[in-house]
């Protein structure tokens, strides 16, 4: 049955009292859609891929994230020197060989910031995938199970919630003298789940009652069955922005790690690269590109999961989407 | 009352988990770090400090039980020990008393105004919806929002220190000038904030924004502010009466929250403008593997996290009638 | 009293009164502009309103009425929006006008209720706070004059004026409903809009609602749009009674002929699915299938494809509204050519 909404409706998807928080951390806090609605499992899937191709934003971001995965993959395609290799001439400007440079010690930068593409996507995909999954069992578990599950398992989350994480990554990092990638990538999840695990539960909660669990439960399906079947596949959109969001974290967080030090110093990577860039004092000695472009890239890959997401909030939440005019139509004062 | 109650042991089961935390981290790493710097800083400590830091790092031949008692016993206290290798000697307490108000003053503050200034431009995007810049303007703003602060704050040291030389670069003030109240002072204080203070506004300011414009834009559908317009009220009560104070609810609590976040928050500012506030400090002493200290600041981070979020509940009860006293 | 009030309890003298109608509606047409193209959800809608007129407007949820009374009152938002047609009230054309423009008319002459009180009552402000915001708005100042009047309208409805000082969230969802329709007669307006003002109320309060907002509306001279989806509660109170379906208008004429010889076969089908409580024992009757996909309507009539007596003619040629006697009839069943009966 086709009906139609009154012109504005009253408030859209409910808000559970969850707002979007700017969280201390490494880039000035991160603007965090609270969770949109569910809608069910493949008429989501098939209403997002739509809604992704006409989304301007969501299509930027996509390319971009894209385009540096391809850059991960595949880095000696496009450049061709050896980025740990000290063998050039030492603080060159950009040039045909050097497209931006060298640092101080004679490596190539731009090889260096393709190469060090990988080690961020590792991290970032790894985190976003890592703390979703976490944060689903925790939440889903949390909610479905109730009682005294729910309170132990909210309390652990709350208070990870609380402890602010960036403080929290430096300690840890410090007594770890230095973090390799798969560590970074286990510190940084286990300061990040919480905070989607909040987000999860409190739509688990609300899916707790709605009719079709109550057909699946009637059915006689084990608990484990609806959890799987039924719940999680409608939580996808909240999934999804679950992973934008760790991921983007991830990308911040290990950067400025890295920048700090406490990264591997070693490994290429664009927060290595900002590292030794400010150790070297590259804007006084004049190596700028040193310093701009890695960072760029963090900016450019942050900016592509953030766009996805917000473009993913506002597929979610129609009322956010840009108003289209319609002053070519309307009609003008008569009489 | 209640509440209240139930969220004051929430906070306290918090600052026990940190402190736990604290007390667990550096048990678990391989080679006991800890152990070999205080061994190698041992002379410099006063016999107090000493039996603090023992508690602290199990060295000694009390039972790890014991030593958690008396590591907490001092924590209650206030005795957090000596510095080892920042300020060898100097008591942590002092140290991090002389760094707080710099912090305070840098990150309170500039947080306080880009959320009011993020706020306001948020309202006015929201009201102004469907024109041509509706379509740039957020995107524009998402993207402010993911720029790491570290690397905006050596942008901008390049082209106003370093290049423009508008704005010094370095402390928090010219070292040969003697503290005090005197204008000189406060004015070189101010110049040597700025550059870190507009880093730290771009950064957040973009937040703000977009929270409280999408806060507005879901109040603005609302039928009591069609109801407003029903009414013949003119735009800008409407926009500020019944949309705005509808809208900031949520926002003022999580401003509340952020404030919190104020003392930990701005840690790379602080290293990269070298401003000696509590972020560099931490930095300072991860660096130099100075345990006390580092702890010390660790569980100050957490408490002021804890404090904002209670004074963030009590002014979301105060501000929204439906909370308070309701029936 | 000032002006920007009326005159207070008495009912507008003959004199004041809007000489003809209070509102004319041609041609009304509103879309809304949608992702997969636009959705006309009011179609070509006109009628006319006399001074202190009830008129009911009734139908299916979807079927367009409350985009219609937000079209007459001018509060459609993006993605709505009046395409054609005119609304001419008290003289003076509405469509296409400015907010600021409106603000002169609007509440003075023209006010609206809603249908959750709840929602249309700002949270944070007290109810003599909006009442105040609201006579302000309209040049009414004085402190005195502010509280006097709001008094007096809590009064009307039978409101202490006591509770001037709750918050929305304190009353009873009764008492929100009185007290928004108080404040729509603030300034004793010619034309109170009202979208299913009593939906939200239980039957007992529903049925007090009517009977009060009926006497102030006798009492006062304002006239009345009154949109519900209870065509049995509001037929006692209507001078005339709208049917709507699928954004157009199915039949419009006085209450009682409505009630007594409904024409059009979805009006009768209406009908039929209230079975009377004192009459005899009929089985029920439903209209079968569902609303058309205002996305894609059907061709010709759009209430064919569920209707029983429906003709070939009807999906070729979309039928306008025939006379019999005082009601409008959308139905080839009953056009003037004849042509109707097979």
């Amino acid at each position: 049955m086709a009906t139609l909404r009154a012109p504005g409706g009253s408030g859209g998807p409910g808000d559970s009292g969850q707002t979007a928080t700017p969280l201390g951390g490494p880039a000035g806090g991160l603007y965090l859609p609270p969770p949109g609605a569910g809608v069910s499992g493949a008429r989501s899937l098939r209403r997002m891929t739509r809604a992704i191709r006409s989304n301007g934003k969501a299509s930027v971001g996509l390319g971009l994230l894209v385009l540096f995965c391809l850059v991960a993959l595949f880095p000696g395609v496009i450049a061709h020197d050896d980025p740990s290799a000290e063998i050039y001439g030492r603080a060159l400007g950009p040039s045909a060989q050097h497209l931006l440079g060298t640092t101080a010690f004679g490596q190539d930068i731009f090889a260096q910031v393709i190469y060090g593409t990988r080690p961020v996507l590792l991290i970032a995909l790894g985190v976003g995938v890592s703390a979703t999954v976490i944060a689903m069992l925790i939440g889903v578990a949390a909610a479905y199970l109730g009682g005294t599950w729910d309170g132990v398992l909210s309390l652990i989350t709350d208070v990870l919630l609380v402890i602010p994480a960036f403080p929290l990554l430096i300690v840890i990092a410090s007594y770890l003298h230095g973090a390799s990638t798969g560590v970074l990538i286990a510190v940084v999840t286990a300061v990040s789940w919480s905070y989607t695990a909040r987000q999860l539960r409190a739509q688990a909660l609300s899916l707790r009652n709605r009719d079709f669990l109550e057909a699946a439960r009637v059915r006689g399906e084990r608990s484990l069955y609806i959890i799987v079947v039924e719940i999680i596949p409608t939580m996808t959109s909240l999934l999804v922005a679950s992973f934008l969001t760790n991921a983007l974290y991830a990308v911040l967080f290990s950067s400025s790690l890295q920048f700090i030090g406490l990264g591997n110093p070693n490994t290429v990577s664009w927060g290595t690269m900002l590292y030794w860039a400010e150790n070297e004092e590259a804007f006084q000695t004049g190596q700028a590109l040193w310093i701009i472009v890695p960072g760029l890239c963090i900016v450019a890959l942050g900016a592509a999961f953030a766009l996805l997401n917000y473009a993913f909030d506002e597929i979610g939440n129609p009322a956010l989407r840009p108003v289209r005019s319609m002053r070519g139509k309307r009609v003008k004062r008569t009489g | 009352m209640r509440f209240v109650l139930r969220r004051l042991g929430f906070f306290a089961l918090t600052l026990w988990a940190a402190l736990t935390l604290n007390f667990i981290l550096p048990r678990l790493m391989p080679g006991s770090p800890a152990l070999a710097i205080i061994a190698d800083h041992r002379g410099s400590l006063s016999p107090q400090a000493l039996k603090v830091v023992e508690a602290q790092f199990g060295i000694g031949h009390q039972n790890i039980l014991s030593q958690y008692l008396s590591y907490l016993g001092n924590v209650a206290t206030f005795r957090f020990g000596d510095s080892l290798t920042t300020q060898p000697g100097v008591s942590v307490g002092r140290i991090v008393l002389d760094a707080i108000p710099w912090t305070l003053g840098l990150v309170g503050l500039t947080t306080v105004l880009a959320f009011i200034l993020g706020t306001l431009i948020g309202i006015v995007s929201a009201w102004r919806r469907g024109g041509r810049l509706d379509s740039i303007m957020p995107p524009i703003f998402v993207i402010m929002t993911v720029i790491p602060y570290f690397w905006l704050g050596l942008i901008l040291i390049l082209i106003f220190g370093v290049k423009l030389r508008w704005f010094p670069y370095f402390f928090t003030y010219n070292i040969t000038l003697t503290p005090g109240f005197s204008l000189a002072f406060i004015g070189n204080v101010l110049d040597h904030a700025i550059l870190p203070a507009f880093t730290l506004l771009i950064t957040t300011i973009g937040t703000w924004i977009l929270t409280m414009r999408n806060t507005m834009i879901t109040t603005l559908a609302e039928d009591y502010v069609r109801m407003a317009r029903a009414k013949g009220l003119p735009g800008r009560r409407i926009m500020l009466d019944y949309a705005a104070r509808n809208a900031i609810l949520p926002n003022l609590t999580g401003f509340a929250m952020s404030l919190g976040f104020v003392v930990g928050g701005a840690i790379l500012i602080e290293y990269v403008f070298n401003y000696e506030g509590v972020g560099y400090l931490l930095l300072a002493a991860v660096n130099n593997d100075d345990y006390p200290l580092e702890q010390a600041l660790f569980l100050l981070i957490t408490a002021a996290v804890l404090v904002a979020i209670l004074l963030s509940d009590v002014a979301t009860a105060m501000l929204d009638p439906r909370t308070r006293g309701a029936r | 009293m000032s002006s920007a009030l009326g005159n207070g309890n008495l009912p507008r003298s003959p004199a004041e009164r809007t000489a003809g109608t209070v509102l004319e509606v041609r041609d009304l047409s509103v879309e809304y502009a949608m992702e997969g193209g636009t959705i006309r959800a009011v179609d070509a809608v006109s009628f006319d309103l006399d001074p202190a007129e009830f008129l009911g407007v009734v139908g299916e949820s979807g079927c367009g009425k409350s985009t219609l009374l937000f079209a007459i009152a001018q509060l459609l938002a993006p993605p709505a929006a009046i395409t054609s047609g005119s609304v001419v009230f008290r003289g003076q054309s509405m469509v296409g006008l400015t907010d600021r423009q409106l603000a002169a008319v609007r509440w003075k002459d023209l006010s609206v209720v809603m249908q959750s009180a709840m929602n249309a009552l700002n949270p944070v402000k007290t109810i003599e706070a909006q009442f105040r915001d609201a006579m302000r708005a309209h040049g009414v100042t004085s402190k005195h004059e502010i509280a006097d009047r709001s008094a007096q309208v809590l009064a009307m409805v039978g409101i202490d004026a006591v509770h001037l000082k709750s918050y929305p969230h304190q009353l009873s969802g009764g008492m929100r409903q009185r007290s928004m329709i108080a404040m729509a007669l603030l300034l004793t307006p010619e034309l109170v809009i009202m979208d299913e003002p009593t939906s939200a109320l239980d039957v007992v309060a529903q049925r007090s609602l009517m009977v009060q907002i009926k006497e102030l509306q006798e009492q006062l001279g304002f006239a009345v749009i009154f949109v519900t989806h209870d065509m049995s509660l509001v037929s006692h109170f209507s001078d005339r009674l709208m049917v709507m379906y699928a954004g157009r208008i199915d039949e419009f004429g006085p209450t009682r002929e409505l009630f007594d010889a409904p024409q059009h076969p979805y009006t009768i089908g209406l009908m039929e699915a209230f079975p009377s409580i004192r009459g005899p024992r009929v089985p029920l009757t439903g209209i079968p299938g569902s609303p058309p996909n205002l996305a894609s309507p059907p061709p010709g009539c759009r209430f064919a494809p569920r209707c029983p007596k429906v003709m070939t003619r009807c999906q070729e040629e979309t039928p306008e509204l025939y006379h019999v006697n005082d009601t409008l009839v959308r139905c080839f069943l009953h056009a003037e050519d004849g042509a109707g009966h097979d």
